[in-house]
């Protein structure tokens, strides 16, 4: 079984709203040193895959990464999980891409790799919360997609996925190669062993870019022309918060109840 | 100016138009203004509802039941034709568990632009303008979409659906789909959570939900005391789902439901930007923390920094000395 997981470097998303800035100009965000991650939904799909590996005995896992030069941490914080290899694709030669760009580069660079039995991605980017390109990546290949997985395991040679509905959630199967976006409900990632880091540095990490993909901007059509972003901010908050102390929680309970009950709201 | 043609791609569950639906032919009666024309397309019935809320039109896909096909993929293929035979300039889904993965996958194959999880959509010059909350419910960004058609997803509880008015005219018209060859994806299984829950979380004036506050399961317990006695429904964060504490319909969030209480009691939950997104739009939110610098207390109405064991059962205590004052 030949696993390929989608996964992207961003800033940590649990960072405090206080430490949040946006260049309104330059509609991006300002970033902060020494604060990045694997997108967490990216960092579960890697966890589905090692989990399918641990099930079956044997699976070779790659990792695929767009982005600039530091996504490589991306990578070796991957590895370090337990996946087998790695595979950057600098971005800097794209010019600027937008979720059809940077679906067709990973899709590409994917089929350029190899055959996969499954390709799995976070359901979305923890950044621009999106959730565009794992879909996209599956429709370019041609491949079903079965979205929001909270288990993904290998069954009489199908793949068998648990996928979270609105109300609830289903089981779906297929039989391989299929493209599967992973869900927050699939639970914790295991943390890298020092063992795993060790083993890590040994791993192959392989570097494309637009020239060895063959790919140029002009081949990934005009985003501008698709999709412009007019403005980011960040929405303004005014904190009025009428905080209610006492000497007992008797007494803080008494003037809530006042207090709800002359605005009318119970 | 050319006429806008709206399609609503219409969650029909049971054979009416889920709420999201409603809001939507709302949302697409304004974006195609006096001349436009509204669209439905429906797999699963609801066709006079549809017209009632707007529809001129109602493209009636199916026959009614999709059976064990993914239903995404039932979609895309029906829409795929419809959308071939009558072009629409714009198309809107809910973003739903179907919508989220339709829309995007449905742009890639009409090499359209999209934007997702939108809460505010008009037409400036002509071109569909998006905002849509981003980084974690942290910032807004606003997008203009080039393509045509271009596509959105459109959050719950963004827009206000029309008054219904079963007078309305509209027709219905009836597309045979051809069968779909390449679909390899079948449901197997199929597990509903307890949808009285989750129907109450929607309508109900008081919500009282928990966060990792509370310390473990048995925090909801507390709760359910409040809940009883503001006669609210339970909720909680990603976070008290994710450990178990809770069933995961309860989840309110950027990735869980988003409700709109007269009240909105948080306890035991920091308030991340994510939460807000789900709760923001409350008339009130009543914030109970033990963290006096917890982000919640910035979007709260109310606060009171102390521990839920003991101000919510002195609540709930004085709640009931109130009633049994009160004649009934």
């Amino acid at each position: 079984m030949r696993i390929a997981v989608c996964i992207k470097e961003i800033q940590n998303p649990e960072l405090a709203s206080s430490s949040f800035r946006v260049d309104e100009a330059r509609k991006a965000v300002i970033p902060l040193d020494g604060l990045l991650v694997i997108s967490p939904f990216d960092e579960q799909a890697i966890e589905a895959a090692l989990r399918i590996r641990d099930r079956l005995g044997a699976a070779q896992i790659t990792l695929f990464t767009l982005g600039p030069k530091s996504s490589q941490g991306a990578i070796k914080r991957g590895l370090s999980m337990g996946a087998d290899a790695g595979i950057v694709i600098a971005d800097s030669e794209f010019g600027p891409l937008d979720a059809f760009g940077t679906a067709t580069i990973l899709a590409h660079a994917i089929r350029r790799t190899g055959e996969f039995d499954l390709i799995l991605t976070g359901r979305q980017a923890a950044d621009w919360d999106a959730g565009i390109v794992g879909c996209g990546i599956g429709e370019l290949l041609g491949l079903p997609v079965i979205t929001f997985a909270r288990d993904v395991r290998i069954a009489d040679g199908k793949v068998v996925v648990d996928r979270m509905l609105d109300d609830g959630w289903e089981t779906v199967e297929t039989p391989p190669p299929c493209l599967i976006t992973v869900a927050n409900e699939l639970g914790e990632p295991r943390k890298a062993t020092l063992r795993e880091t060790m083993r890590a540095s040994k791993k192959p990490i392989t570097q494309l870019d637009a020239a060895l993909l063959g790919l140029s901007p002009e081949s990934l059509g005009s985003p501008a022309l698709r999709l412009v972003r007019n403005r980011l901010f960040i929405p303004k908050k005014e904190s009025t918060c009428e905080m209610f102390a006492g000497e007992s929680a008797r007494e803080v309970a008494q003037r809530l109840v006042q207090r709800l009950t002359a605005a009318q709201l119970i | 100016m050319t006429n806008r043609q709206v399609l609503v791609a219409a969650e029909c569950p049971n054979g009416a138009p889920s709420a999201l639906t409603r809001e939507l032919l709302g949302l697409a009666r304004t974006l195609a203004g006096a001349d436009g024309t509204v669209s439905a397309a429906t797999l699963l019935g609801g066709e006079e509802s549809l017209i009632a809320h707007g529809a001129d039109v109602v493209f009636a896909l199916g026959e009614g039941s999709t059976g064990d096909r993914y239903l995404a993929r039932v979609w895309l293929h029906a829409l795929g034709e419809l959308l071939s035979q009558h072009p629409h300039t714009y198309v809107l889904f809910g973003h739903t568990a179907l919508g989220s993965e339709l829309g995007p996958r449905l742009a890639f194959r009409l090499k359209a632009a999209i934007a997702t999880a939108c809460e505010h959509v008009e037409v400036l010059e002509g071109e569909l303008v998006a905002t849509r909350p981003c980084f974690g419910n942290k910032a807004r960004e606003v997008l203009a979409l080039k393509t045509a058609p271009s596509l959105v997803t459109v959050r719950e509880k963004a827009y206000e659906p029309l008054e219904p008015n079963p007078r309305r005219n509209g027709r219905v018209v009836r597309i045979a789909v051809s069968p779909d060859g390449a679909e390899s994806v079948r449901i197997v299984a199929r597990h509903q959570e307890n949808l009285a829950d989750a129907a109450r979380l929607e309508t109900a004036k008081i919500v009282v939900a928990g966060g990792r506050g509370l310390g473990g399961a048995d925090g909801f317990k507390v709760l359910e005391r409040l809940a009883a006695a503001v006669g609210g429904a339970l909720g909680g964060s990603r976070v008290a789902c994710d450990l178990g504490w809770c069933p995961r319909g309860w989840q309110i969030g950027l990735s869980g439901k988003t409700v709109t209480p007269e009240l909105y009691v948080a306890v035991g939950i920091s308030g991340a930007s994510h939460h807000l997104a789900g709760c923001g739009k409350a008339r009130a939110i009543l914030a109970i923390n033990t963290d006096p610098q917890a982000a919640i207390f910035k979007d709260a109405s109310y606060g009171v920094v102390g521990d839920y064991k003991k101000i919510i059962p002195a609540l709930v205590e004085e709640l009931e000395k109130e009633r049994s004052a009160q004649p009934t």
